[in-house]
């Protein structure tokens, strides 16, 4: 894990982001922290604009305007590869596994950028690549183990049950040994149990010392875990407090319960 | 994993020695050629395989990358270099040893370029043409990286056919053999050549070949890059976000097929002792695309088989003057009915077991 950043320095830190898609303004002004070693949410009705702004943080696009510093870098014309290398790791709302893979095969992606063998080596198996291979496959499989998996390592991910992707996905951002993990809707799709399951880890994953920025639309799990939540309704923040004020926030209750939002 | 790797390329070393032994039994000895030719295209075939079915970028140009490495090989070792290079130049080459001197067929010197020199060259070049086109035209995805690198394809192939250096519709004959090896002792000169009398060292040769290429690639897909190169097919979004450079990784795949295409091309043509335009043609192209596919788009053993099984049919003249629409049909037949290819379609997971291309 790289060196971590001082409690003074954010380990993410939004400053006046904006952007725009033709005519339609998809994140509106939106500014927030997130401190190194605690859980933020951002939540938000549908279209409010929460994947837009983790794609922008991912570098998948780039904001229109407003700067993203991650762990003091800012992030404008790096593409999303390199900001995985500075440190960052996601899953997806749609799970976006690597078909024909088998589930370890598929986290020992993730551990890409732990290490370093290239394409001559790999073709060459140099000895020195072995042990290298080889300490991908364990830290690989200890993950699979600690998301209680390690029996579908040989399955190909396509014939795995929905729950067991959102696993694997997981496990492969885990074994990027992240300091900002991105969650893209972790409950999506999930039954109550695994929910629960879904809390538990995420508070594990903090307790290991990464900091986590999670989208989720599953109350519940968002009061649960998050140290600090942002609201953002039509691309604008709304509301950015701890969860027990979010919940009394008159704002926030309107746009969940607001009279025209009402089904 | 790894044993699985060396008794399947065991099983590739016996098959070899084991066809060899049958056309001596049979008394079938001729085959050999056809065998040695069709081991080099599948060279190709595998190249392609590893860009197609595991990274999931597609080219209709491959045949030009074979033709450019098979071209530059004759045009280097037939032409006379005197008039193209300045005297100053030449000197030096022939004082690094990369000339041969030797006669035209009217007695005149002939100035050429040694096979060693004209290969590395070839392929070098090869390499680096992809190196460039391989960048812009790789940003390119589905239909329209189809349709870049067709194009690529028929401009290689209208040059070859226009260029009196490369012998227009002709194409060049007289190509010399490449000595790798020089006589030792008994043993003769090691040397590809289409010569009778070399033509049991040549089908070990090209086997060789084919099989030591094939070894690389089985290592490249189960090694890091190799899932690079894997996950970047399903979702190049998800690879970018686990930290691989995905527009590097193409170009990387790119290359090293180019590279299969052009090394399986000079090797070839100094067999063959020449080569004409119709290597670079589109159907050509499109041939290696329906072998890849017809062997299972991510199983290289399947597409060895499957690539070296037709391609010798097809040299043997099995298919006679349809020869071109075969491959048409096979194409259309597999994405139709055996999109996971015909040996898994067929013989489905039983056979699979045997052909550990793709570990799973």
């Amino acid at each position: 894990m790289n060196t971590r950043t001082s409690q003074q320095e954010p380990m993410l830190l939004l400053e006046k982001v904006n952007k725009q898609f033709g005519g339609l303004q998809a994140i509106n002004n939106v500014g927030f922290t997130v401190q190194p070693g605690c859980i933020k949410a951002v939540i938000g009705p549908n279209g409010a604009g929460k994947t837009t702004l983790f794609n922008l943080i991912a570098g998948n696009i780039p904001v229109s305007s407003g700067t993203i510093i991650f762990q003091g870098q800012e992030i404008r014309g790096k593409k999303s590869h390199e900001i995985a290398r500075m440190g960052m790791s996601r899953t997806f709302q749609n799970i976006k596994l690597f078909h024909g893979m088998t589930a370890l095969e598929c986290v020992m992606v993730g551990r890409h950028t732990r290490s370093c063998a290239g394409f001559l080596a790999g073709m060459l198996s140099l000895p020195w690549t072995w042990q290298e291979e080889r300490a991908i496959r364990s830290r690989s499989m200890e993950l699979l183990e600690m998301l209680e998996i390690a029996d579908l390592a040989g399955t190909e991910v396509s014939s795995l049950a929905f729950g067991q992707q959102r696993a694997v996905e997981m496990a492969r951002a885990l074994a990027a040994e992240p300091d900002l993990l991105l969650l893209d809707e972790p409950a999506a799709g999930l039954n109550i149990y695994e929910t629960a399951e879904v809390a538990r880890l995420i508070t594990a994953i903090r307790d290991m010392g990464i900091t986590v920025l999670l989208v989720e639309h599953d109350m519940s799990l968002v009061m649960d875990v998050s140290d600090e939540i942002v609201v953002l309704s039509f691309g604008s923040k709304v509301a950015e407090d701890i969860p027990a004020n979010i919940q009394k926030n008159a704002e926030v209750i309107k746009i969940y319960l607001g009279e025209d939002e009402t089904v | 994993m790894k044993t699985r790797k060396l008794l399947s390329l065991t099983a590739l070393a016996l098959l070899t020695a084991g066809l060899h032994l049958f056309t001596v039994l049979s008394g079938t000895q001729f085959y050999l050629t056809q065998l040695t030719m069709a081991a080099y295209y599948g060279l190709v075939v595998i190249g392609l395989g590893v860009m197609m079915g595991y990274a999931g970028q597609i080219s209709i140009g491959h045949a030009g990358f074979f033709a450019i490495g098979g071209y530059l090989s004759a045009a280097l070792t037939t032409n006379d270099l005197t008039p193209f290079l300045a005297p100053g130049l030449i000197r030096w080459l022939d004082r690094v040893g990369l000339l041969v001197h030797g006669q035209d067929i009217f007695g005149d010197p002939l100035m050429t370029v040694s096979p060693w020199a004209a290969c590395l060259s070839a392929v070098t070049v090869t390499a680096l043409i992809a190196l460039l086109i391989g960048g812009p035209v790789l940003k390119l995805r589905g239909h329209y990286l189809a349709m870049a690198t067709l194009g690529f394809g028929i401009i290689v192939y209208r040059i070859f056919l226009a260029s009196p250096f490369f012998g227009e519709a002709d194409g060049i004959s007289e190509v010399p053999g490449f000595q790798l090896l020089p006589a030792t002792g008994l043993l003769g000169p090691v040397i590809i050549s289409g010569d009778a009398a070399h033509r049991v060292l040549n089908y070990y040769l090209a086997w060789g070949v084919l099989l030591l290429g094939m070894a690389l690639l089985l290592n490249l897909i189960d090694s890091r890059a190799g899932r690079a190169l894997r996950s970047l097919h399903s979702s190049e979004e998800a690879a970018e976000a686990f930290g691989i450079d995905t527009a590097r990784c193409k170009v990387q795949v790119f290359v090293l097929s180019a590279i299969y295409a052009a090394l399986a091309g000079s090797l070839l043509t100094h067999f063959n002792g020449g080569i004409g335009p119709g290597e670079a043609s589109v159907m050509k192209s499109v041939r290696y695309v329906a072998l890849v596919a017809v062997g299972g788009m991510t199983s290289l053993w399947g597409t060895l088989v499957m690539g070296v099984g037709l391609t010798f049919l097809s040299l043997r003249g099995v298919f006679g003057s349809y020869d071109d629409v075969v491959f048409g049909v096979i194409l259309i037949a597999v994405m139709l009915f055996a999109p996971e290819g015909v040996l898994r379609g067929l013989f489905g997971r039983a056979l699979q077991r045997f052909l550990p291309g793709r570990q799973t």
